[in-house]
C-alpha cells in the first residue's frame, strides 16, 4: 500500500478571505456593499411585516363582508349564539394573537439571520 | 348607603390610589429623562399592562356597551379594531420606531426627514388628536358622576383634571408606568366581577333577548345607519391604522429598552386587550334586555354603570354599581393622564420652547400639562350629541389619515421626502379635520355625505398615501441627507448596532 498524497495548489490557502472587510463595517460606512446589506434586511423585514399585517386586516375585512353578504351565517348557532357573534365577538381575538406571535417570530428570525451574516468571517 | 355612596367611595378610592401609586415613584425621578420616560427600565410585561391600562379609555369601558345596546352586531367591530390596531402597530411600526429613538411623533418626523416644518406640522396634529381624544374622557367622567350621584354635569371632568394634573405634574412618567399598569388590572376586575355575576343571574333566570330585537339588531348591517357596510369597513380601517398614530401609545413604547422588547410588548398588549374586550359586549347585550329605553339616547353610554342595579336588587347591585363606577374612573384617569403627558410633552418642546435648565424645563412641562387639559375641559362642557366611542373613533380616523402614512412610508420606503410628507400631512389633516368638525358640529346628515364624513378613513387614508408618494417622487432630487444612516438605525437590530461606531447611541 502506498501512502496517500494530497496534491493541492500552493495558493489555495493564500486565497482564503483574509483581506475581506467585515460586513458590519460596510454597513457602518454605508459603502455600496453596505447599502446592499441594508436593502436586503429591509426587504426581508418588509415582506414579513406586510404579509402578516395585510393578511390579518384582509381577514377582518373579509369577515365583515362575509357576515354582511352571507345571510345563512346568522341561521347557524353555537351554544345558542349566532355564528357572526361568535366569530366577531370571540373567535377573532385568538387569531389576532397568533398572527402577532407569527410576526414576532418572523421578524426575530430575519434579525438573527442578519446578525449571523454580519458576524461571518 | 345606596349606589350613590358606593360610587363616591369607588371614585375617591381610585383617585387617591392613583395619586398614591404615582407619588411612590417620586423619589426615583431624578433626571429629566426619568421624569419623561421612566429611564426605559420597564419590562415588556409591565409595559404591556401600562399600554393597555392607558389605552382602555371611556370609549372602551363605557362606549362599546352603549353602542352595542343601541346598534347591535355591527358595533362588535369597535373592540376588534381596537385590538387589531396593535397587530398593525407590532408588524409595521413597533421595533423601527423604538430604534429611531423618537419620543414623540414630531421627533420621528425630524429624525427621519430632518425638517423643522414637518416637525411643527406633526406637533400641531398631535395636539389636535390629543385634545379630540381627551374631550370624550372628560365628558364620560361628567356623565358617570351625574348618572351615579346626581352631581352637576361639570364635576366629573373637573375631578379627572385635578387628579391627572396632580399625578403628572408632581411625579412624571416613571410613576405613571406603574400607575397605568395597575389601572389595567383595576379596569379588568371592575368589569369582570360584575360581568360574571350578571351572566350568572341571566343564566339562572333563563333570560332571553326580547323578540322585537331579533330583527335588525342581531344581524350584520342591521344597525339602521346609512350605508352600514361602508361605515363598518371604514371604521375597521380607521381604528387598525389609527392606533399607531395615537400620541400616548407611542410615548409608552419608548419606555421599552429595545426594538425586540417593543414588539413583545405589543404582542402582550394584544393578549390583554383580547381578554378585556370580551366584557363590554356582554354588558351591551344584557342592556338591550334590561335597559332598552337607553337605546339611542345620551345615557346609552351609561349602560355599564346602570346595569348592575337594574339587574340585581338591593346591596349586591349597589356594590357592583360602585365597582363599575370606580373602574370607569380608572379608565378616564389613565387615558387622560397618558394623553396629557404626551400633549404636554409636545407643547412644552415645540410651542413653549425647551430652553433653560432642567428646573425651568420641568416648570414649562407643568404649564403645558395645565394647558393640555384646560382646552378639552372647556370643550367638554359644550355638551355632545355624538357618543363617546364615536368621538374616540374620529380621533383614530384623524391619526390614521395623517400619521399612519408618515410612519409606514418613513420606515419602509427610502424615497419619502420632507416635501412629500408635508404635503400628505397637510392634505390628510385638512380633509380629516373638516370631516371631524362637520360630524361634531353640524347637524347629522343622512346618505353618502353623512357616511363619508362620519367615517372618513376609507377614502382619506389612500389619498394621503398617494399624495405623499407622488410629491416625494416629484421632489426626488431633495431626498434628505443621510437617509441611509437613519434607515440603518431604524432596522439594524441592537446586537449588531452595538458594534457600529457610526450609530449615535446616546439617543437610544
Amino acid at each position: 500500500m502506498t501512502e496517500r498524497v494530497r496534491i493541492t495548489h500552493p495558493r489555495t490557502t493564500a486565497a482564503r478571505p483574509v483581506q475581506g472587510r467585515p460586513p458590519a463595517r460596510e454597513i457602518d460606512e454605508l459603502t455600496a456593499v453596505g447599502e446592499l446589506y441594508l436593502a436586503s434586511l429591509m426587504r426581508s423585514q418588509r415582506r414579513a411585516a406586510f404579509a402578516v399585517c395585510l393578511g390579518a386586516v384582509g381577514l377582518l375585512l373579509a369577515l365583515a363582508l362575509g357576515a354582511a353578504e352571507i345571510p345563512g351565517w346568522s341561521r347557524i348557532t353555537l351554544a345558542g349564539v349566532r355564528l357572526p357573534w361568535v366569530l366577531v365577538g370571540v373567535a377573532v381575538y385568538p387569531v389576532l394573537l397568533l398572527a402577532g406571535a407569527l410576526a414576532v417570530r418572523l421578524a426575530e428570525r430575519n434579525e438573527r439571520e442578519f446578525a449571523a451574516l454580519m458576524h461571518e468571517r | 348607603m345606596g349606589t350613590q355612596g358606593w360610587a363616591v367611595a369607588g371614585v375617591v378610592l381610585v383617585s387617591v390610589g392613583t395619586v398614591g401609586v404615582g407619588s411612590l415613584g417620586l423619589r426615583r425621578a431624578r433626571t429629566t429623562g426619568d421624569f419623561y420616560v421612566a429611564s426605559r427600565a420597564v419590562t415588556p410585561r409591565w409595559n404591556a399592562a401600562a399600554v393597555s391600562g392607558e389605552y382602555l379609555s371611556a370609549a372602551s369601558f363605557l362606549g362599546i356597551a352603549g353602542l352595542v345596546l343601541t346598534y347591535g352586531f355591527d358595533m362588535l367591530w369597535y373592540p376588534v379594531g381596537y385590538t387589531a390596531g396593535y397587530l398593525v402597530l407590532l408588524t409595521l411600526v413597533a421595533a423601527p420606531l423604538r430604534r429611531s429613538g423618537a419620543y414623540t411623533l414630531p421627533d420621528f418626523a425630524q429624525i427621519r426627514l430632518g425638517s423643522t416644518v414637518v416637525r411643527r406640522t406633526a406637533s400641531v396634529l398631535v395636539v389636535l388628536i390629543g385634545w379630540l381624544y381627551l374631550v370624550p374622557q372628560l365628558q364620560g367622567a361628567s356623565l358617570a358622576l351625574s348618572a351615579q350621584t346626581g352631581a352637576p354635569g361639570w364635576t366629573g371632568g373637573l375631578v379627572v383634571c385635578a387628579v391627572v394634573l396632580t399625578t403628572v405634574a408632581v411625579a412624571g412618567m416613571r410613576s405613571i408606568t406603574f400607575a397605568q399598569a395597575v389601572q389595567y388590572w383595576v379596569k379588568l376586575t371592575a368589569l369582570l366581577i360584575p360581568a360574571v355575576v350578571l351572566a350568572t343571574v341571566w343564566h339562572a333566570r333563563h333570560d332571553r333577548l326580547p323578540a322585537q330585537t331579533l330583527g335588525g339588531w342581531l344581524n350584520p348591517l342591521g344597525s339602521g345607519l346609512d350605508h352600514p357596510l361602508y361605515v363598518t369597513l371604514s371604521l375597521i380601517v380607521a381604528i387598525c391604522l389609527g392606533t399607531m398614530g395615537l400620541p400616548h401609545v407611542l410615548v409608552r413604547f419608548y419606555t421599552n429598552p429595545d426594538g425586540r422588547n417593543a414588539r413583545r410588548t405589543a404582542l402582550i398588549v394584544i393578549g390583554l386587550l383580547s381578554v378585556f374586550y370580551q366584557l363590554p359586549t356582554l354588558f351591551g347585550v344584557f342592556g338591550r334586555r334590561y335597559l332598552p329605553g337607553l337605546a339611542g339616547t345620551r345615557l346609552a353610554d351609561a349602560t355599564v354603570l346602570l346595569l348592575p342595579e337594574r339587574m340585581l336588587a338591593g346591596l349586591p347591585g349597589q356594590v357592583l354599581g360602585g365597582l363599575v363606577t370606580a373602574g370607569a374612573f380608572a379608565a378616564f384617569l389613565s387615558t387622560a393622564s397618558g394623553l396629557t403627558v404626551s400633549v404636554a410633552g409636545v407643547l412644552s418642546q415645540d410651542v413653549l420652547g425647551r430652553r433653560g435648565d432642567r428646573r425651568r424645563r420641568i416648570r414649562t412641562f407643568r404649564v403645558a400639562a395645565v394647558l393640555s387639559l384646560a382646552v378639552p375641559y372647556a370643550l367638554s362642557l359644550a355638551g355632545a350629541r355624538v357618543s363617546l366611542a364615536a368621538v374616540v373613533g374620529l380621533a383614530f380616523a384623524l391619526a390614521a389619515c395623517t400619521f399612519c402614512p408618515l410612519l409606514v412610508l418613513g420606515i419602509w420606503w427610502r424615497g419619502l421626502t420632507a416635501a412629500g410628507a408635508l404635503a400628505g400631512l397637510v392634505a390628510g389633516g385638512t380633509l380629516a379635520g373638516v370631516a371631524v368638525l362637520a360630524t361634531l358640529v353640524l347637524a347629522p346628515r343622512s346618505g353618502w355625505p353623512g357616511a363619508l364624513l362620519s367615517q372618513p378613513a376609507a377614502w382619506i387614508v389612500p389619498l394621503t398615501f398617494t399624495v405623499m408618494v407622488a410629491v416625494s417622487l416629484a421632489t426626488r432630487s431633495r431626498l434628505p441627507a443621510g437617509v441611509g444612516r437613519v434607515l440603518v438605525r431604524l432596522h439594524v437590530p441592537e446586537s449588531v448596532a452595538a458594534e457600529l461606531p457610526s450609530i449615535d447611541r446616546s439617543a437610544r
